[in-house]
């Protein structure tokens, strides 16, 4: 027990850089997936046909096929084509890519449970379209949105372990590195199941932090 | 102050407004009253381009629009007209999210760019007048019905409209709740703002109104001096209408 508690002493600067990697990846899927999610949500919610169906299939495919193929298919498929990648940007595009597809939804559902009253309201005081999203809607449809985004979110973070598999030297690939050399095997992937679960708790009380604030005009005042 | 000239709106190939002239005054206060589905909502929503008209046209002080043509393409000259007609719904629909003060003080600050501080003194002078002081920071949802709809009402003001249009402004309320907003509508009436009012409140409407219009199946059917008409109603729909309400029961 000693010896183990000293190994996961002694791994710990692995292991931490390797969290810095899973750090990278989640934040970075989150922020690109939300940005080109909310993309794709528009196009979806656009009256034009095209927009909304180009959108419709990003989502089937990205949400229909496993990450772990996206990966693969950005990672070890894309040099084929003269497209060869590190495997970080890699990585971070396929979660970007993948995030954004459930990104679209949460969205897309979210901006549609608004009632279309918010949206006359708003366009009889003669704000734009654009004014309308950002002032009324999305602050209303941000408290339908956080609770399934958080889900999402604390999703990827796990699944980021999935880069391990395209050379992404992350907590699981460091894990799995540091137990080859050692044979720690239940310690090492104990303390990196440990570091995800900090993370992902991390994540959940963010999310818990930001629901109470946008739900602020529901209290007693 | 305002001029329609044949405005038709066509909605899955039934005529929900057929041809609808009406000019309204600077001053005047026109009620429009008629049984449900006759079209007077619809044409209070064209009105402010809420609902798309089919054709015809719309002036509302020197801002003019062409309603064949398609909305999509004329969308600056809407929000134009749109700052300067006030709306009222039904339903409210105050922004959940923000506080009475701030409900006020999203046309001004969002749309005309009026600094922080003028616009929070806009808003505060509006709802003491509309008799909501002290209720500034409350949100919606912990005001009554009564008290929403007069902040909706601080809020169509607020952009310093040339008229306001109130669709049903009291069917959503409880009874008790009626005679408050019909008390601030009836102040505004008192300082000659320009409002035409959607309502089914027959007595407020001969009582506020200078002149009231009987609308059905899409047409204007008859208008007039609102004591007049509700005193002598010339066609047999009016009187039919009317006498629902005047003779309930019968």
């Amino acid at each position: 027990m000693e010896a183990g508690l000293q190994l996961a002493l002694d791994s710990a600067p692995f292991l931490l850089k390797g969290a810095y990697y899973t750090v990278i990846l989640s934040l970075g899927g989150m922020f690109f997936g939300l940005l080109m999610g909310f993309g794709l949500a528009l196009m979806r919610l656009s009256r034009f046909k095209l927009l909304s169906w180009t959108a419709r299939v990003y989502v089937s495919f990205f949400r229909g096929t496993p990450l772990l193929v996206q990966l693969f298919v950005i990672y070890y498929g894309l040099p084929q084509l003269g497209i060869e990648l590190d495997p970080l940007p890699a990585a971070l595009i396929g979660f970007s890519l993948n995030m954004a597809a459930y990104a679209c939804e949460i969205l897309r559902a979210a901006i549609s449970s608004i009632e279309r009253g918010q949206w006359e309201a708003a366009a009889s005081i003669g704000m734009t379209r654009a004014q309308t999203l950002r002032r009324a809607i999305l602050p209303q449809a941000m408290r339908t949105a956080l609770p399934p985004l958080g889900n999402s979110f604390i999703s990827l973070v796990k699944d980021t372990a999935l880069a391990a598999t395209i050379q992404v030297p992350e907590l699981f690939r460091q894990a799995q590195l540091i137990t080859a050399r050692t044979f720690e095997i239940f310690t090492m992937y104990l303390a990196a199941a440990l570091i995800y679960w900090i993370l992902a708790s991390a994540l959940a009380h963010l999310q818990n932090r930001l629901e109470a604030r946008v739900n602020r005009h529901d209290q007693e005042s | 102050m305002i001029v329609v000239e044949k405005l038709t709106k066509q909605f899955k190939g039934q005529n929900v407004l057929n041809g609808i002239d009406l000019t309204v005054a600077a001053g005047e206060v026109v009620a429009i009253i008629g049984p449900s589905g006759s079209g007077k909502t619809t044409f209070l929503r064209c009105l402010n381009f809420l609902e798309e008209p089919s054709s015809g046209r719309i002036k509302v002080g020197d801002i003019e629009i062409d309603g064949s043509r398609p909305l999509s393409q004329q969308q600056g000259l809407v929000r134009k007209l749109r700052q300067q007609v006030g709306f009222v719904f039904q339903n409210f629909n105050l922004f959940p999210h923000r506080t009475a003060l701030e409900n006020v003080i999203e046309g001004p600050l969002v749309v005309k760019k009026t600094p922080r501080a003028l616009a929070e003194a806009l808003g505060r002078r509006l709802l003491l007048k509309v008799g909501l002081a002290g209720k500034e920071d409350a949100y919606p949802r912990r005001l009554s019905g009564g008290q929403q709809q007069r902040v909706a009402i601080a809020r169509a003001l607020a952009m310093e409209p040339e008229v306001i249009l109130f669709d049903e402004p009291t069917s959503a309320l409880d009874p008790e709740l009626v005679g408050e907003v019909l008390a601030t509508i009836r102040s505004l009436a008192e300082e000659k703002r320009t409002m035409v009012i959607v309502t089914h409140e027959m007595s407020f409407a001969r009582d506020v109104a200078n002149r009231v219009i009987f609308f059905d199946k899409g047409v204007i059917v008859e208008q007039g001096d609102a004591k007049e008409l509700f005193a002598h109603p010339k066609e047999e729909r009016t009187q039919q209408f009317l006498s629902k309400f005047l003779n309930p029961g019968t």
